[in-house]
């Protein structure tokens, strides 16, 4: 009698670890892209739009290289006094300047610091570059000062 | 076996070299572009031209004019390159505002010291990692991306023209970056030179009617400073050392 009861139990038993299986199956196939779309673990990146038309290079070769420009012409203009404003961080910074507080940096939604907490990568450009642009009235006298901005409007590559 | 005599020019007719100067000059002020012209081009650098070592910037204060009550060119630098001002051991001063009198005599002598923008600068001499540099044009300066603030180059300095940044620092001038850890000292406004202004210092004292800075290009035979240095006896401080500074003191 047992050994009866045991075997019938048991098939029992595999149709509904089956039929849980496919209930998970199905429930994860209908959830998985909801999730993405939540994206709950890391908030991706809010990018504003920048102030200006078009940037100064295209924006994937921006993403993949704008540090190796931002070091070139830091040492150019640190050594040798090029300054240039194309790929220069004051005319980065110019553009990109959030409306809102006039800065790249502050929360999550301004520009630099939105992808970079991203993609967790400390930027220390910050601890002594100013983040927000000149004022307006200082820059307006730096143009009447008749500051020749020559871009070179070449990529590195 | 024809040919005629020469015949020399009338004086009032124009000569042959005379004639090639004027061309020349007529060519050199050609434009190249709307409000670009080739003589404006050898004041001003263009943004995407290096600094030159045809040039070295210098500076003259006259301790004569320099006033004693007056604070302007410390004022000055402290709002161009967002310096506190105060005056605590931990206080970055660029310039320092300095009354000398002299014991036996009574003169007294007012004058700013700051970097000596030295020909042979002992700070760069003993940077470890070569974040102090002399840059083609003379201007002595601190790389903060290479500097790890060790102060060596304090330490080196006779004119003590070095500061060190204690404390983080925030709203600067985004033509003047600076932050905590690192060295500074005067730059002689080199952000303003590279676009053909005079540092705030000079600019200040001339504002305030002193008119005890002149600043210029040491190099250049017909530039103001260089006719003044050779007119009149000027100083170098710690002339001793041999540095060779670029600013110069007159009258002290």
């Amino acid at each position: 009698m047992r050994s009866e009861a045991k075997s019938r139990r048991a098939p029992c038993r595999h149709a509904a670890v089956g039929k849980g299986l496919l209930l998970l199956i199905a429930a994860l196939t209908v959830a998985a892209p909801v999730c993405a779309a939540d994206a709950t673990r890391v908030p991706k990146p809010v990018i504003e739009a920048a102030k200006g038309e078009k940037c100064v290079e295209s924006t994937d070769f921006m993403r993949r290289n704008h540090m190796e420009l931002l070091k070139h012409q830091r040492d150019a203009t640190m050594h040798q006094g090029i300054r240039t404003k194309n790929h220069s961080l004051n005319g980065c910074i110019e553009c990109h300047a959030s409306r809102r507080d006039n800065s790249v940096v502050g929360s999550d939604r301004n520009f630099c610091q939105s992808c970079h907490s991203y993609a967790a990568v400390n930027i220390d450009c910050f601890e002594c570059h100013a983040s927000k642009p000149k004022a307006p009235a200082e820059r307006a006298a730096f143009k009447q000062a008749g500051v020749a901005t020559i871009g070179t409007g070449q990529a590195v590559k | 076996m024809n040919e005629p005599e020469h015949v020399p020019d009338p004086p009032e007719a124009m000569s042959r070299r005379q004639f090639i100067g004027w061309g020349a000059a007529a060519v050199a002020g050609l434009a190249i572009a709307p409000g670009v012209t080739l003589f404006d081009l050898a004041h001003g650098r263009p943004a995407a031209q290096a600094a030159s070592n045809k040039v070295r910037w210098g500076m003259l204060i006259d301790t004569n004019q320099c006033s004693a009550g007056c604070n302007d060119c410390v004022t000055a630098c402290s709002r161009e390159n967002h310096l506190s001002g105060g005056l605590a051991p931990t206080d970055s001063q660029w310039v320092r505002k300095m009354e000398l009198k002299d014991l036996r005599s009574g003169k007294t002598h007012s004058l700013p010291m700051l970097c000596q923008h030295c020909e042979h600068p002992p700070c760069v001499d003993v940077c470890p990692t070569g974040a102090s540099f002399k840059r083609a044009d003379g201007i002595v300066l601190v790389d903060r991306h290479i500097c790890i603030g060790c102060r060596y180059c304090m330490m080196a300095c006779p004119y003590k023209a070095r500061s060190f940044v204690h404390a983080d620092v925030t709203g600067q001038n985004p033509d003047v970056p600076r932050g905590k850890g690192c060295v500074e000292s005067c730059t002689l406004c080199v952000h303003r030179i590279d676009r053909d202004q005079k540092p705030a210092c000079v600019e200040a004292c001339a504002a305030a009617g002193h008119n005890a800075m002149i600043f210029g290009d040491l190099n250049d035979p017909h530039s103001e400073i260089s006719k003044h240095i050779a007119a009149y006896a000027m100083t170098q401080v710690r002339a001793d050392l041999a540095l060779n500074t670029a600013v110069r003191y007159q009258g002290l």
